[in-house]
């Protein structure tokens, strides 16, 4: 067993974990944060996508040791007293239809808006296609983190 | 899916890691693991020990010196295809790297771990056969350098030995005017390559060449055919597709279930031209 220290969501954790956990069961099963799923477990679909020092990465394909002393966003970690602008973007735009995808989507599109607060179109396709949804055929998704995207930079804009 | 159990190891410098390998060389390197984890959570690989390398800060980072790239083995695919001066002096480089996987992938996979896993379909062999790289590899015994060229030697196979690891490449940096891309045909799901074609090219008529192929066998290669027909020559669309219609001519062509090798064959000859094209 090994013991390892991450920040998720603000809050440190110290648990003792095997080396062969993956990081994905240790948010889920450990810390019982179930808001980041399990899709194809093979590195493909993004479901389980989180940020790990403000990048995102997929949950499912490393270890939570390699995760030790590391901070971690999930998608638990985005609402305050009101659900983030890209949350609020999915509600309102319809993103989503069974829901299962859209954790990740939820991550890749804060670290796209972190780096890229404007982007085209284009640029949000290209951004999400290691994200699979299989029920909204993606354009209320990209129009939900358009809608993020514009209502993010009225923000910085008014403050 | 669930690996088997393993042991950890955490080392806090390279020469800690070397030692570690030296005295367990069944043990399995861990950087970014988006090679290895795959495989140990199938269980086709049950190694007894990780030794985890990825947070060996003398491993990651880009190096500009005056006649050459030093990219650490430990840098992500994504760092690499955003370095400005790669990207000025050797788009093959970032292009290479920024058409594996996705980006989620490529914030946590390593350019080491790939080469070093030699998978046929991977995208980095081709571009690194083109642009001449050559790999630092360290073990306790010293440092050797190895080409590109005799780096891959077949299915999953290197030069690498069990108490190695390579801690750099060195990609020289090509004549001013160099121009060089790297265009793939891609799995649709786990976007590796089916073909993948990298080209330098430099002076009109055309001096120096290279174009090199992944993903068609089971090691990749220089194309002698293709580069014989355009060395000088001027770079027009006759010329490109007389050459590229040689594309992996006499060699053994992988067939599996994302294509034949007959398949893969005629993509090597699209590939190529699309390739070469694109540097007119």
């Amino acid at each position: 067993m090994h013991s390892i220290t991450v920040t998720v969501n603000g809050q440190a954790y110290t648990k003792e974990v095997e080396a062969r956990l993956l990081l994905v069961h240790f948010i889920r099963d450990v810390l019982a944060l179930t808001g980041t799923h399990i899709g194809c477990d093979t590195s493909n679909c993004g479901a389980c996508t989180i940020l790990i020092n403000g990048r995102s990465v997929k949950s499912c394909t490393q270890f939570a040791v390699q995760a030790d002393g590391k901070e971690i966003t999930t998608v638990e970690g985005m609402a305050g007293e009101a659900l983030h602008p890209i949350q609020e973007g999915f509600k309102e735009e319809h993103g989503l239809q069974c829901g299962f995808c859209t954790p990740g989507m939820i991550m890749r599109a804060s670290d796209l808006l972190s780096k890229n607060p404007n982007p085209s179109e284009e640029e949000i396709r290209w951004a999400i296609s290691g994200n699979l949804c299989r029920c909204t055929g993606y354009n209320n998704i990209v129009k939900a983190i358009k809608y993020a995207a514009s209502k993010m930079t009225e923000e910085v804009v008014e403050s | 899916m669930i690996p088997s159990q393993v042991n950890f190891h955490k080392p806090n410098s390279l020469s800690e890691a070397l030692d570690l390998l030296s005295g367990n060389q069944d043990a399995k390197l861990l950087a970014g693991g988006h090679s290895l984890i795959p495989l140990m959570k199938l269980r086709l690989n049950e190694p007894d020990s990780v030794i985890s390398i990825g947070n060996l800060a003398e491993l990651r980072g880009i190096s500009d010196s005056d006649g050459s790239f030093k990219i650490g083995a430990g840098t992500t695919h994504s760092e690499i295809a955003m370095h400005q001066g790669l990207r000025q002096v050797l788009p093959v480089i970032t292009q290479a790297a920024a058409s594996i996987g996705d980006i989620q992938v490529r914030n946590f996979g390593t350019i080491g771990g790939s080469i070093a896993h030699a998978d046929p379909a991977a995208d980095w062999p081709g571009a690194l056969l083109a642009s001449g790289a050559t790999l630092d590899l360290a073990s306790q015994s010293g440092q050797r350098k190895v080409a590109a060229s005799d780096f891959f030697q077949g299915f999953f196979s290197t030069a690498l030995n069990g108490d190695e690891i390579i801690t750099a490449i060195i990609i020289p940096k090509p004549p001013a005017g160099t121009r060089s891309g790297y265009l793939k045909f891609a799995q649709p799901a786990s976007r590796f390559a089916i073909v993948g074609c990298a080209a330098l090219v430099s002076g009109d008529p055309i001096a120096e060449i290279a174009v090199a192929f992944n993903g068609v066998s089971d090691t990749p290669f220089r194309d002698a055919g293709v580069e014989g027909a355009l060395k000088g020559k001027t770079l027009s669309e006759e010329v490109i597709a007389k050459a590229a219609s040689m594309a992996a001519d006499g060699r053994d062509i992988l067939s599996d279930h994302h294509a034949s090798s007959a398949y893969r064959h005629h993509l090597a000859r699209i590939y190529a031209k699309r390739t070469l094209n694109s540097l007119m």
